[in-house]
């Protein structure tokens, strides 16, 4: 990994790489499992899950409903407890923005609280190139800032890493940062929790300028809520001078009461803990406590686009407790490097294509990944129906329709790379419309049966065939030997009852006068007699 | 009671053996079964790639075929969940686009989805059985398909059902509930992760020991079985409804392609 998003391959691409390695699946395999079990845990001890999830849907549905109002009202309530908002476009206007902030505060080095929305925008990048350091401050997003890597999971960034690996990142790369790694660091994790505590302690107690991501903003208030496991966060968020924001406009919610709701359902969905460990809660500033300085930036960046896509908008309802990723097939062999943005799995795939188009074969790529199991609408705390989405966004990619990109309404085309795919759709549609075409095909394909090669050419054929055999064509087609049964079934007197499989000692070009034949002798104490009883009460035969 | 079968594309003309199985023990159970012959395909596959508008036509010509009976049956709970999940919905999107055809769809999808029922559930709710009188003496790991399973909620019938098969050793599938990676056209946008997937679903049945990985979709057991076939496992892919039309008398026999249960 490289350390940036630009110019990963299409899913399928990015996951035949990941599939091929074994480390890397075994430790995601190890990783999702663990925490997947734990989560359906701490569901099971909540009588009054389904009432909560349905009560996080309503009260995020009803907030995206209403987003102008509220995310007006959370501007002047943040203003009147002492803070400044500000409104960003998109990924370069808010780097501009938060780049722009820190230069005023005269400082070249920043501590960070996980965000995504940061990951989202690449502000580490546009900080650097700006000759400003950001300091990652959460373990997990340490480890990747060191080993320039990229984070695969949205909780657990480092998800793809274990502990030796960790270890030699460690050892090799926080003297270019800070305090360098203890002599013989072993790879046990106290061990290397202990370097990351030395290492990072240092940056708190010098940063004058803190960066961080929110998980809710409640617009009654103007209040903000980080909810973190390690404390780093609670570090970030009150010793520094200035405190910048950057969030996206989506995490707004109307009520204080409405986050009894998500601290329940947050903690439970994401690491299975039944309570969050550091909640920080903060409103604009407070003299002689925190950060001095506050400053929001909200980001928009598709997501007014979203919300105007009456199926797809329901995925800003997501909370980002990576639920849905612990419970993906898909996430579990790949990771989420293939999905190549910070939001990876089942909410990358439904997520990363409305928020940037679905034009690069990157994007038109991620609505495919997923087999469409139905795992992740599961468990997802807001319930989101992710599978839904997805087809609707296949949709979007192969038939082309309305959309909206940069607040204009458009029309988009078919992607050009479906069009082979969409005429074989419209052939097979034709056919199926048309029974007598189709059994026409059918009898063909059955006749022709033993010409059929074992591995046919052609890509898609080619896909299967790699690892799976093609089923062989049967002799005769349900529909051949129905008229056979039929014939048998309402002639009482030469009633006889077929085993169900009677073609396989038969010859290809003789099974239909075959199948007339019982194979077996009929007793009358079989099911036979019986069937014929009950057929006289039914009505086909008066 | 009139009951159509609705036997879907993939068994029709693949694994006809399924269909022929399904009309045995409905007959069995003394159920008379019709098959209306213009039947072709729900559009299902056609809908989850992103074709909902191929897929339109084939939702009318399906609700017409089986209009006026009581019971539609079908041995396929993704082709079920299709017709009772998804029409009402691509009813619900043509009308919200302002197409015409949006009426036309809401009564076909009116008309097909109050009786489709997944064969598991017609004979446990409809007909009231889980001892169908079944004879299958081997041992059976059972694979929920994630449609039947998520979807249609089908919960533990087919477990009952096979239960209740005399001869059966039932021997429980770890990770049962996961994914085998068919999910239709994936299997060939995303051929990786479907082979990843389905070879961990093989190992997990080849590691009870089980001489059949029973499952209730045909597709998904073509892609199982694809896998076991050209690995020369032993293990046998076997849908549901060919272990319950099985008897004493009529015992189930090997389609000639599949070979032996070892
Ligand atoms: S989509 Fe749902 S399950 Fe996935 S991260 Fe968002 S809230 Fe959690």
């Amino acid at each position: 990994m490289s350390g940036t998003y630009l110019g990963l391959p299409s899913f399928p691409a990015a996951a035949r790489e990941a599939t091929r390695d074994g480390q890397l699946r075994a430790n995601l395999r190890h990783a999702t499992h663990t925490i997947r079990s734990k989560r359906a845990t701490a569901i099971s001890e909540l009588t009054d899950w389904p009432q909560l999830r349905a009560a996080g849907a309503a009260i995020k549905d009803h907030t995206l409903r209403h987003l102008d109002h509220y995310l007006l009202q959370l501007e002047e309530a943040v203003t009147a407890a002492g803070g400044t908002v500000h409104w960003a476009t998109d990924a370069d206007d808010a780097n501009r923005i938060i780049t722009a902030l820190v230069h005023a505060t005269g400082h070249t080095e920043v501590v960070k609280v996980k965000s995504m929305t940061t990951q989202e925008t690449g502000l580490n990048h546009a900080l650097a190139h700006a000759g400003i350091t950001a300091y990652e401050t959460d373990l997990a997003e340490l480890i990747v800032q060191l080993g320039n890597d990229l984070p695969s999971h949205i909780l657990v960034p480092a998800i793809h890493k274990n502990r030796t690996e960790i270890r030699d990142i460690f050892t090799r790369e926080m003297t270019h940062w800070g305090r360098p790694a203890p002599d013989n660091l072993t790879d046990n994790p106290t061990d290397l929790a202990e370097a990351a505590r030395l290492h990072l302690r240092e940056k708190f107690l010098t940063a004058k300028v803190a960066i961080s991501g929110a998980n809710f903003m409640i617009a009654e208030t103007g209040t903000l809520a980080v909810l973190e496991s390690e404390g780093n966060g609670r570090m970030c968020l009150t010793l520094p001078d200035t405190l910048i924001t950057l969030a996206g406009i989506e995490k707004v919610i109307p009520t204080w009461q409405d986050l009894e709701v998500f601290l329940q359902t947050l903690p439970r969905s994401s690491t299975a803990e039944r309570m969050n460990p550091y909640t920080t809660l903060w409103t604009g500033t407070t003299p002689h406590n925190g950060p001095r300085t506050f400053h929001l930036v909200l980001l928009d960046n598709g997501r007014t686009d979203t919300l105007a896509d009456t199926t797809g908008r329901q995925a800003l309802r997501c909370i980002r407790c990576s639920a849905c990723l612990n419970v993906c097939p898909v996430y579990e062999r790949t990771g989420g490097h293939a999905y190549g943005t910070p939001y990876p799995g089942p909410i990358g795939a439904i997520l990363t294509p409305q928020l940037h188009g679905t034009t690069t074969p990157l994007d038109a790529s991620l609505p495919y990944a997923s087999t469409l199991c139905g795992a992740c609408y599961d468990v997802c705390p807001v319930a989101i129906d992710i599978p839904d989405i997805l087809t609707h966004l296949r949709e979007r990619i192969t038939q082309g329709g309305p959309t909206t990109r940069q607040g204009q309404k458009t029309t988009i085309k078919p992607a050009k790379r479906h069009r082979l795919e969409h005429t074989t759709m419209r052939t097979t549609r034709w056919t199926l419309q048309h029974p007598t075409a189709l059994h026409h095909a059918q009898k063909l394909a059955t006749h022709t049966r033993k010409l059929h090669p074992k591995n046919p050419p052609g890509t898609t054929t080619k896909a299967w065939t790699t690892t799976r055999n093609l089923p062989q064509i049967p002799p005769t087609t349900f529909r051949q030997w129905w008229q056979q049964h039929q014939k048998q079934t309402t002639q009482p007197t030469q009633h006889t009852q077929q085993a169900p499989h009677t073609e396989k000692a038969q010859p290809a070009h003789n099974t239909e006068q075959n199948e007339l034949t019982p194979q077996t002798p009929q007793t009358p104490q079989n099911g036979k007699s019986e069937k014929g009883q009950q057929n006289e009460k039914g009505g086909r035969q008066q | 009671m009139r009951v159509a079968l609705f036997l879907t594309c993939v068994n029709d003309l693949l694994y006809p053996d399924t269909g022929r199985a399904v009309v045995t023990l409905l007959e069995r159970l003394g159920v008379e079964v019709d098959f209306p012959a213009g039947q072709t395909c729900c559009g299902q596959a056609h809908y989850n790639t992103g074709y909902r508008h191929e897929a339109e036509p084939l939702v009318r010509r399906h609700a017409e075929v089986f209009a006026g009976y009581d019971y539609v049956v079908a041995p396929s709970g993704s082709c079920v969940a299709m017709v009772r999940e998804n029409y009402p919905r691509m009813a619900e999107r043509a009308a919200a686009e302002g197409r015409d055809s949006g009426r036309g769809l809401a009564a076909a999808a009116a008309a097909a989805v109050p009786q489709t029922y997944e064969l598991t559930e017609f004979l446990v709710d409809v007909l009231g059985v889980t001892d169908v009188g079944a004879y299958f003496p081997h041992t059976v790991t059972y694979h929920p398909s994630c449609h039947g399973l998520r979807m249609l909620g089908l919960g533990d019938r087919p477990r009952r059902l096979l239960q209740a098969v005399r001869g059966l050793e039932l021997r429980e599938l770890p990770g049962a509930q996961e994914c085998c990676g068919f999910g239709g056209t994936f299997a060939v946008k995303n051929p990786d992760v479907s082979a990843a997937m389905g070879q961990d679903k093989i190992d997990n049945a080849r590691s009870t020991g089980a001489q059949v990985l029973c499952g209730a979709d045909n597709s998904c057991l073509m892609h199982l079985d694809g896998m076991i076939s050209r690995q020369n496992t032993p293990l046998r892919a076997v849908h549901l409804a060919e272990i319950l039309a099985s008897t004493q008398e009529h015992p189930y026999q090997t389609p000639e392609t599949a070979g032996k249960i070892r």
